[in-house]
């Protein structure tokens, strides 16, 4: 495969995760901490209402473990597309 | 020990330390000045970005206003931490590909116009100077408390300390600084936190206390969260877990503010430029999962103290005889942040959601510079907090002085005005440049505008609806024009500044009439979304970028491409 070719496939599959991965970010920065926060509060994890716990401790667990998965995912891209970057 | 010489011990120490690395880290490039080498390891990286980030008003604010809201604190804590999976994901790593040393580099060379560079450097300058405005005066405040110096004097204390490491430093310098206070502030957020939290539930970890049983007193065996709750039904207060009950804002406005904050953050020059500082675009990956996770640290303790702090502070004082008020009330009404005004002659302290009743008036940053005192913590925890305000304050500034003086030597006169500049040349100027800005920051620290808290919404609202959506669209739609990005951004500007004039300034009342019910702190994400479709409109309608502006997109989206020229990632530092 030409490396225009891989660089065009590498584009693709980095717009892809990146979709994956910020559906995730809204579902947990809007849809639960807001849109749905009062039905999720009529549950309760432990002393918390689940809904008020999402939107103020769990949504920022999970944008952490986001980054994370991001820069994981991106690694092996960059090297099954051969566009990582050379070792200084 | 008392309070006031632990203090001096603690600030004095930490002072010396940061000048002392301040020393170490001269620099004599521009490349240092600007983005320390690009040679910032990416774990201390995210500290400093945590530092550069985390400000006087996440440190003594936030949890204080959380506190006082409720659930609707939510949209700082998701906002201001939402923002860094937008900055990970679609900004960090293609500006650190994109090489260079400051927004307005980017937008200026991605959009092949010194126009649109001249709006950034407005915007880059105006949203600066904002934010750097409330940092002095939090040096000032801290400094007055703890350590019986007048504000004024402190302000100017700041702004040498700051004005030394700045200029000798650069960027250098601020980054191994902001590391150091990352620390301090973190500590000394924490260590206040555990105790309190171990002190009402038995749990040392706050992120856990605050969802378990109080362990004594009135409330003893219920659950923290049902007890607050409790209490606020019975003051009349809507309940603290309550989401959009009356007396809170509403669905839509807490979501407009969440999302603006959330881009706000991603398109805050100070905060963009530290992902340039990384050797490589792993590092400008791996920097922004640390810099999430070291805010995170506080991010996720603020709730929990401001839940603590509430339940305490009504415990002790409410249906308490002012005359036996506890210690702490009496050292705090000094500073005027807690009042007693004895409505009904009784002296029983009442509070009540009724303003013309409630007889207890708390200012919000009370909630965390008071606390160890609150929870009986021993003097050196209170100065550590001292501590800990002023490395929050300082290393923001810092952050944004640098963002003002490249502003102005590297994008205003070297790329502007005289691009044949010597490299000498244009690092004289950026330390002039430097300095001049701690001036004009300290002059607005000593006579603060008494509108600093509606600004800061305008720092927000200004960055998501200016550079957020131009950046994206330079690095992931390649037929965006320089005539799309300007319209663009003036429109998204203009909105954005027409809106928040108008209804925080010349209308304040006419709350009615808000945008789809938006406030002018959310009004941000309605700018950015004009933003993004004007700047899509207009660039269908424009001739498309020339083949080299293509390139060089192209360029940014790779890791490991090299540019037509055959450049590629600056390699190991010789400076």
């Amino acid at each position: 495969m030409s490396q225009k070719e891989l660089q065009k496939r590498y584009w693709k599959a980095n717009l892809a995760v990146l979709a994956g991965l910020l559906s995730i970010w809204f579902v947990f920065s809007c849809v639960l901490s807001i849109f749905l926060v009062e039905p999720l509060n009529e549950f309760k994890l432990g002393g918390f209402p689940v809904g008020f716990w999402i939107s103020q401790q769990g949504a920022i667990f999970i944008f952490i473990a986001l980054i994370f998965a991001y820069v994981l995912i991106m690694r092996k891209l960059d090297r099954k597309y051969g566009v990582e970057e050379e070792k200084h | 020990m008392d309070i006031q010489g632990w203090t001096y011990l603690i600030v004095g120490a930490t002072f010396a330390l940061y000048i002392g690395i301040a020393f170490y880290t001269r620099v004599k490039s521009t490349e240092g000045f600007y983005v320390a080498g690009h040679g910032v390891p990416a774990v201390f990286n995210g500290m400093a970005t945590g530092a550069d980030w985390m400000s006087a008003a996440s440190f003594i604010s936030m949890a204080g206003m959380i506190s006082f809201i409720g659930y609707t604190g939510s949209m700082y804590l998701v906002g201001w931490t939402g923002g860094y999976v937008l900055l990970a994901l679609l900004l960090a790593p293609y500006l650190r590909k994109f090489g260079k040393f400051t927004v307005p580099d980017f937008v200026g060379d991605r959009y092949y116009s010194n126009a649109a560079r001249m709006v950034a450097i407005f915007c880059a300058l105006f949203i600066s100077f904002t934010y750097v405005a409330g940092q002095m005066r939090g040096v000032g405040v801290v400094f007055s408390r703890f350590l019986g110096v007048d504000i004024n004097t402190g302000v100017i204390i700041g702004m040498v300390l700051v004005f030394l490491y700045a200029t000798m430093g650069g960027m250098k310098g601020i980054t191994w600084t902001q590391v150091a206070q990352y620390v301090v502030l973190i500590i000394a957020y924490l260590i206040p936190a555990i105790a309190i939290s171990y002190q009402m539930t038995g749990n040392p970890i706050p992120q856990l206390g605050f969802g378990s049983k109080i362990k004594e007193g009135e409330n003893a065996g219920l659950y923290l969260l049902e007890a607050i709750d409790a209490i606020h039904r019975d003051l009349g207060f809507p309940e603290y877990t309550a989401a959009f009950v009356p007396g809170k804002k509403s669905m839509m406005d807490v979501f407009a503010i969440t999302i603006a904050l959330m881009v706000g953050t991603a398109g805050l020059p100070h905060v963009i430029i530290r992902f340039y500082t990384t050797r490589t675009v792993q590092a400008a990956r791996w920097s922004a999962f640390w810099a999430l996770l070291f805010i995170g640290f506080l991010y996720t303790t603020a709730p929990a103290v401001a839940t603590f702090a509430r339940v305490n502070m009504i415990q002790t004082l409410h249906q308490k005889a002012y005359a036996e008020r506890p210690e702490w009330f009496r050292n705090w009404e000094k500073t005027g942040l807690i009042k007693f005004d004895d409505k009904d002659g009784d002296g029983v302290i009442r509070y009540t959601s009724d303003t013309k009743s409630n007889e207890l008036i708390v200012d919000r940053d009370i909630m965390v510079l008071a606390n160890p005192e609150i929870a009986n913590l021993p003097a050196w925890v209170v100065a550590l907090v001292a501590a800990g305000g002023l490395a929050a304050a300082l290393s923001t500034a810092a952050g944004l002085l640098l963002v003002i003086s490249s502003s102005i030597s590297h994008d205003l006169c070297k790329r502007i005005i005289n691009p044949n500049m010597s490299e000498k040349q244009e690092l004289r100027y950026a330390r002039v440049a430097a300095g001049f800005a701690v001036i004009v920051a300290g002059y607005f620290g000593i006579n603060p505008p008494g509108f600093v808290a509606q600004v800061v919404a305008f720092a927000f609202g200004l960055a998501a609806s200016s550079f957020f959506p131009v950046i994206i669209l330079g690095i992931f739609s390649k037929r965006t024009t320089k005539e799309g990005a300007i319209a663009g951004m003036v429109s998204g500007i203009a909105f954005t500044s027409a809106y928040i004039i108008y209804f925080n300034f010349i209308n304040k009342a006419a709350v009615d009439k808000w945008l789809f019910g938006i406030s002018p702190e959310g009004i941000g994400t309605i700018g950015m979304l004009l933003n993004f479709a004007v700047a899509i409109v207009v660039s269908r309608f424009t001739a498309p970028p020339p083949a080299s502006v293509q390139e060089e997109v192209e360029f940014v989206r790779y890791p490991g491409s090299v540019r037509t020229d055959g450049t590629s990632l600056p390699g190991p530092m010789v400076h």
